[in-house]
């Protein structure tokens, strides 16, 4: 059965949106990147659900190309994550402000 | 080109001082004095053969960046060779003073005060805009590096106060640069910073009032009138004993010269219109300098307002218009030069002696160092304005000529005279006479320091016996000026009728009406 | 032999030049020579150059000498130029002559002293300055003399630098004065302006057509001179520096506040005469101030009880006559008193100089007594002065010139009977407090030991003027007595004579016998309560109002309350420049906008995060909706 793309793109929006919230709210750095994973799913869900409308392949070609950068992007994260640990002795995003005044 | 080589030679002087400070504290200011020596001798040899010339004695016209249309143009005539010549005695008098007491980058120290002389050597003789304004910056940093690098206790405040007042006041000057540049570059097509061609551009009175007072800020601030002297007080105090001589002995005056050279040829007719602010800011300044000058406890600081006060006679005398007020200026620019840059080397003297500024730990220091006190009452005499010193001559031309232009302002100026002996006496009061506070034990003036002193003493009573020296050579540029001020606001108002003046016909005046109402119709 | 004129100024310049330079190194004998020689030798100049300018001009036409232009500038050229005529030649001539003396008295008086070359190059200077003054041809140039009296006026009276309250009393004097200075320049500007020169024949002569007699401008003009009169001779209202100023050495107060500079605004309303006649109400302000003053100082003089105090207040008192002379015309009377006060008033100085050095610096009058005895030469001297100034009758020199002076008041076409009863009270009250001095000073019994005698070259002057305060009222003697009027011719052949209205040689007579009367009264009042009569040694008890008055009429405490503590808690609550408060209040208000806005750095990565979104929000909604 075919869903409407307008319920399709609602969720994606919802997603993001609770993506981005997450990112703002949470002082957790590893929950912050997890937030930003599920923002960038959202999009890629967005991409699917467009893809599907127009019947063409480049919906999913976009979804795999954010798979990859997120896979990078975490990776490269999760490193920061590590030396910022070995730095701060915490994972708190706001014990991490010496570049203030 | 000699004009050109004058700068040359003291910036010259002041690189080679700089460099020649790594090996020796002596060779800088060896080749200082030197430089400025030959600038002296230069400039004497100049007044010598052209006294009474009429016009420019000396120019030099080299063109720069033409596409903008400035030139590197300079000239000089009596008013800028007086200045010149006060420029270098005061560096002499200053590179002379420093000897002994600067003893920590000593070539940096010279490098600074050559380009300050060189910069003021520019302002003096520049004659393009661009390059005028360009002389006006290049005074202001190796000044600014003066107060901060050797100047007293706090003074990296007094530093900032005096770059930041004197850059922003020419900033605005700029500004009015580059209107009048515009202006005159739509009206006539030619887009030129030449102060000759731009003389005579016509503008609204509205634009010329606007652009006058940009020009009139930068300058008033520079001669420190009240309100806005703020910067005066402090950049004096804590500057090094050759920094105050030539900050009040120079760098005031570049505002002044400014105002005569540039406000008042290029805006005559909104000059007048601002000639009863600018008198009454005289005024004020002239009181409100001595009534500071007396509460003062810090010797520097005293000196330092009776510059404000000396200054507000100048301004009320620029804007009388008249060529009495005018030459009492030119007198009064060189007189207070010498009397305070005197008054300062004491003040200097002292302060390396005994430690202190202070006024009230002094106290009967004629018996511990009676030369200094004579050489303290003879300067404080001349800045009350006693006859027979150059002061004298010309705060009463100032006040002679300024009562032909507004009488009830002249009468409260004459009061500052009172003022003026309140403050000063009280100078010689604490200082040199009374008890002895404190039991200092302080040498009299060497022989350096009485040469200086003496020198300046001779110059000063030169200048109140013989006044005609002085006044002599700047007559013509006066008059010229005076001329051009006074001229043209009669001749604007004839404008319209300089056609009918040609055919002498009573009907071409309904003539001259009626094609101007037609050209009119015809656009 | 008159173009050595300039030189009469030139030699005391020289004497202090001479001094500055090389002061330190020469010898008290060496130094003295060339302060007194400079002077003596103008004196003689001053003679040589006086009689050659007489010789064949009995019209006593103006000489003029023109050294160098000064200034020349616009149309305004005043040179350095002077001008002898029969008054600068009297005033030359006292000055000098008395100067000369002076300096002369003063060699041995200050040879104990520090600053013995200090103390005659300020004395040298005066008198060149005071030379300047009255030779001067044109007012700016008297300016300059005027004020270089006041700065040696100023230099000499804190002299004795050391004692603050010295300084403060040469202040006081330079500072008051400087007000009727400033005054004074006010009414050149107006002169200028009117008459495109300063040179005083030239103005005299154009005034009359110019302005017309009684004009307003005439009349400021005129107030405005002599304003600077009244500050420079100390009358009323800038009375208050004169007292003060008898802290500086006696020779100083001689020669500077009783025979020369205070008679500087005598000299210069004598000299303006023309305005002052073209402003009458100028005129009868100088005699009503001339009045009051010299009642008022002859009452304050009467309380005091410093010997120097007391003449202080006489000299006042006594230029009030000369002031009183002017308002009324009497041009030469007013001279001629000058020349006479001069001559007792410099005695009565160097007199009480003497008695104060001998006693010890003791300046108190009640601590002294008995001292005729033991001080001959200075009693009977000093006698002969206080004769004078009592004005004794044909014996003394004052007689004749006050005398004249009273009877002017009233026959003058100008005077009243009322400003001769106020000379005639004047005359009164001088007599008393003047043989009060004598009295308590010579008489009585000894409180103190002199210590010594004034050596020779003291003795020397004092003798001198004795004789000419004796002799010299010879040259002017009233019409019933005599009728001599060598004085009044050879003044009027440059000042006018003074219109009487009202005389006859009767009343004259009457009002002669009464002057003297009433001076022998006063004599006789202060034997019966002065004479021999036992004092306490030390300040007199005094009420109320002897304290009132021996404060001078307390103007100084007027003064200071309306001008002096108002203008000294001005400056001092103003001492760091509210203006500053401006510019420092721009760098303060910067300085918050800048902690302000650096709180939005606060290095917080989801603040920033925070903002990045709200604001990309924000502009995609402006982009779409707008």
């Amino acid at each position: 059965m075919n869903i409407p793309m307008e319920q399709g793109l609602l969720l994606a929006a919802v997603l993001f949106c609770i993506g981005l919230g997450g990112v703002l709210l949470r002082r957790d750095i590893i929950f912050m990147l997890l937030s930003i994973e599920v923002m960038l799913n959202a999009a890629g869900l967005a991409f699917i659900v467009a893809g599907a409308k127009w019947g063409q392949a480049d919906g999913q070609v976009m979804f795999i190309f954010i798979l990859t950068m997120a896979a990078a992007e975490v990776s490269v994260g999760l490193a920061l994550i590590i030396q910022m640990f070995m730095k701060f002795k915490s994972i708190d995003t706001d014990v991490a402000s010496t570049m203030n005044g | 080109m000699i004009l050109v080589w004058l700068i040359i030679l003291l910036m010259g002087c002041g690189s080679l001082a700089w460099l020649s400070g790594r090996w020796s504290s002596t060779l800088p200011r060896i080749i200082s004095l030197a430089g400025i020596t030959i600038q002296v001798v230069t400039i004497i040899s100049f007044l010598m053969q052209y006294k009474q010339h009429s016009g420019w004695i000396v120019s030099y016209t080299h063109s720069w960046m033409p596409s903008f249309g400035i030139q590197i143009k300079m000239a000089a005539d009596g008013l800028s060779l007086l200045m010149l010549l006060l420029t270098s005695l005061l560096g002499i008098i200053s590179v002379l003073i420093s000897w002994k007491e600067i003893n920590e980058q000593v070539g940096f120290f010279h490098f600074n005060l050559m380009f300050v002389l060189a910069g003021i050597t520019g302002v003096f003789v520049a004659l393009d805009l661009f390059l005028f304004y360009f002389s006006w910056e290049v005074m202001l940093v190796p000044m600014y590096f003066l107060i901060s690098i050797w100047g007293n206790e706090n003074k990296t405040y007094a530093a900032y106060k005096f770059f930041l007042f004197t850059q922003g006041s020419g900033l605005l000057m700029f500004l009015s640069i580059l209107g009048l540049y515009f202006i005159h570059g739509h009206s006539t097509g030619v887009f030129t910073f030449d102060y000759e061609q731009l003389i005579g551009t016509k503008m609204t009175p509205q634009t010329a009032f606007v652009l006058m007072i940009g020009f009139v800020i930068a300058f008033i601030v520079k001669l420190s009138t009240v309100p806005f002297h703020s910067w005066l007080p402090d950049a004096h105090t804590q500057a090094p004993t050759a920094g105050s001589v030539i900050l009040a002995g120079l760098l005031l005056k570049t505002g002044a010269y400014g105002l005569i050279r540039f406000v008042l040829p290029l805006f005559p007719l909104a000059s007048h219109q601002f000639a009863p602010v600018a008198m009454a800011l005289g005024v004020i300044s002239i009181l409100y300098g001595a009534k500071l000058a007396f509460a003062q406890t810090d010797i520097k600081r005293l000196v330092a307002y009776i510059s404000v006060s000396h200054m507000g006679f100048i301004l009320l005398g620029i804007y009388a218009f008249n060529e009495i007020a005018m030459q009492g200026v030119v007198m009064q620019m060189i007189a207070h030069g010498i009397s305070t840059a005197a008054l300062f080397i004491i003040a200097g003297v002292l302060h390396d002696r005994i430690k202190t500024r202070d006024i009230d730990q002094m106290g009967g220091l004629w018996l511990t160092v009676p030369k200094m006190g004579a050489m303290g009452l003879i300067f404080v005499l001349a800045s009350l304005g006693l006859p027979g010193l150059g002061n004298f001559i010309a705060e009463i031309l100032i006040l002679f000529g300024s009562f032909f232009a507004n009488e009830p302002l002249t009468i409260i100026a004459t009061f500052g005279l009172v003022a003026a002996t309140i403050y000063s006496l009280r100078i010689m009061q604490k200082i040199f006479y009374g008890k002895e506070r404190t039991q200092w034990k302080v040498a009299d003036l060497s022989i350096r320091e009485m040469a200086i002193m003496l020198s300046l003493t001779t110059v000063i009573i030169w200048l109140g016996i013989f006044p005609s020296s002085v006044l002599d050579i700047s007559r013509k540029p006066v008059q010229n000026i005076i001329e051009e001020v006074n001229g043209a606001r009669i001749n604007t108002e004839i404008q319209h009728y300089s056609h009918i003046e040609k055919k002498g016909d009573n009907c071409s005046i309904n003539l001259a009406v009626f094609k101007d109402n037609t050209a009119h119709i015809k656009k | 032999m008159k173009e050595l004129l300039w030189l009469i100024v030139a030699l005391p310049l020289a004497g202090a030049l001479l001094l500055t330079l090389a002061g330190k190194r020469l010898p008290r004998l060496a130094i003295a020579f060339i302060g007194v020689g400079s002077v003596t030798f103008a004196a003689i100049l001053a003679i040589v150059v006086g009689l050659d300018f007489l010789h064949g001009n009995a019209a006593g036409i103006p000489y003029e000498q023109f050294l160098w232009q000064w200034i020349n500038v616009g149309g305004f050229s005043p040179n350095v130029a002077f001008n002898l005529d029969t008054v600068s030649l009297t005033f030359i001539f006292v000055i000098t002559f008395v100067g000369a003396l002076i300096h002369l008295y003063s060699a041995q008086f200050m040879w104990k002293e520090d600053g013995y070359a200090r103390f005659f190059i300020y004395m040298n200077l005066f008198v060149a300055f005071m030379l300047v003054l009255v030779l001067a041809d044109n007012m700016l140039l008297m300016y300059m003399g005027w004020e270089g009296v006041g700065v040696c006026s100023y230099l000499l009276i804190g002299f004795w630098y050391k004692d603050p309250a010295n300084g403060y009393a040469a202040r006081k004097a330079f500072i008051v004065t400087r007000i009727g200075d400033t005054a004074m320049a006010i009414g050149l500007f107006i002169l200028f302006i009117t008459y495109h020169t300063l040179n005083i024949h030239d103005v005299l002569a154009a005034a009359p057509g110019k302005w017309p007699v009684g004009s307003s401008i005439a009349v400021t003009t005129a107030l405005l001179l002599l304003c600077g009169g009244v500050g420079k001779s100390a009358q009323l209202p800038l009375q208050t520096w004169l007292p003060d100023a008898m802290a500086g050495p006696s020779p100083v107060s001689a020669l500077i506040h009783s025979a020369t500079m205070v008679t500087a605004g005598v000299y210069l309303i004598s000299r303006t005469h023309v305005l002052f006649e073209l402003a009458p109400i100028a005129q009868n302000a100088t005699a009503i101030i001339g009045a009051i003053t010299l009642l008022m100082a002859g009452v304050a003089a009467l309380n005091q009880h410093d010997i120097k105090k007391v003449l202080a207040y006489s000299t006042i008192s006594q230029i009030g006559y000369m002031f009183l002379a002017l308002g009324v015309g009497a041009w030469s009377a007013a001279i001629f008193h000058f020349m006479i006060h001069a001559f007792f008033k410099a005695l009565l100085f160097l007199g009480a100089g003497a008695v104060i050095l001998v006693m010890n610096d003791e300046h108190n009058m009640f601590k002294m007594g008995g001292l005729w005895k033991k001080l001959p030469i200075t009693f009977w001297t000093f006698l002969i002065g206080a004769g004078s100034l009592t004005a004794l009758p044909l014996l003394t020199a004052g007689f004749y010139s006050k005398d004249k002076i009273l009877w002017l008041a009233y026959s003058s076409d100008r005077g009243s009977v009322w400003l001769w009863l106020a000379g005639l009270t004047g005359t009164f009250i001088t007599a008393l407090y003047t043989f009060r001095m004598v009295f308590i000073v010579f008489f009585g019994k000894t409180k103190g030991e002199p210590t010594y005698r004034p050596g020779i070259f003291m003795t020397i002057p004092l003798v001198v003027l004795g004789l000419l305060s004796l002799g010299a009222g010879f040259i002017e003697l009233p019409d019933n007595i005599g009728h001599v009027t060598l004085l009044s011719d050879f003044i009027e052949k440059t000042l006018p004579a003074t219109m009487v209205m009202r005389y006859g040689n009767n009343i004259e007579l009457l009002f002669q016998i009464i002057a003297a009367m009433v001076a022998i009264g006063g004599v006789a009042t202060a034997y019966v309560y002065y004479f021999n009569k036992p004092f306490p040694a030390a300040e007199p008890e005094r009420t109320k109002l002897q304290n009132f008055f021996y404060k001078g009429w307390d103007f100084d405490l007027l003064y200071n309350t309306i001008i002096v503590r108002p203008v000294v808690f001005l400056s001092r609550i103003d001492k760091n420049d509210c203006i500053d408060r401006c510019y420092t209040g721009i760098a303060a208000l910067t300085l918050t906008l800048h902690k302000l806005f650096s709180t939005t750095q606060n290095g917080k990565l989801r603040t920033y995060a925070t903002v990045v979104a709200i604001g990309a929000i924000v502009i995609l909604t402006i982009i779409f909706y707008l």
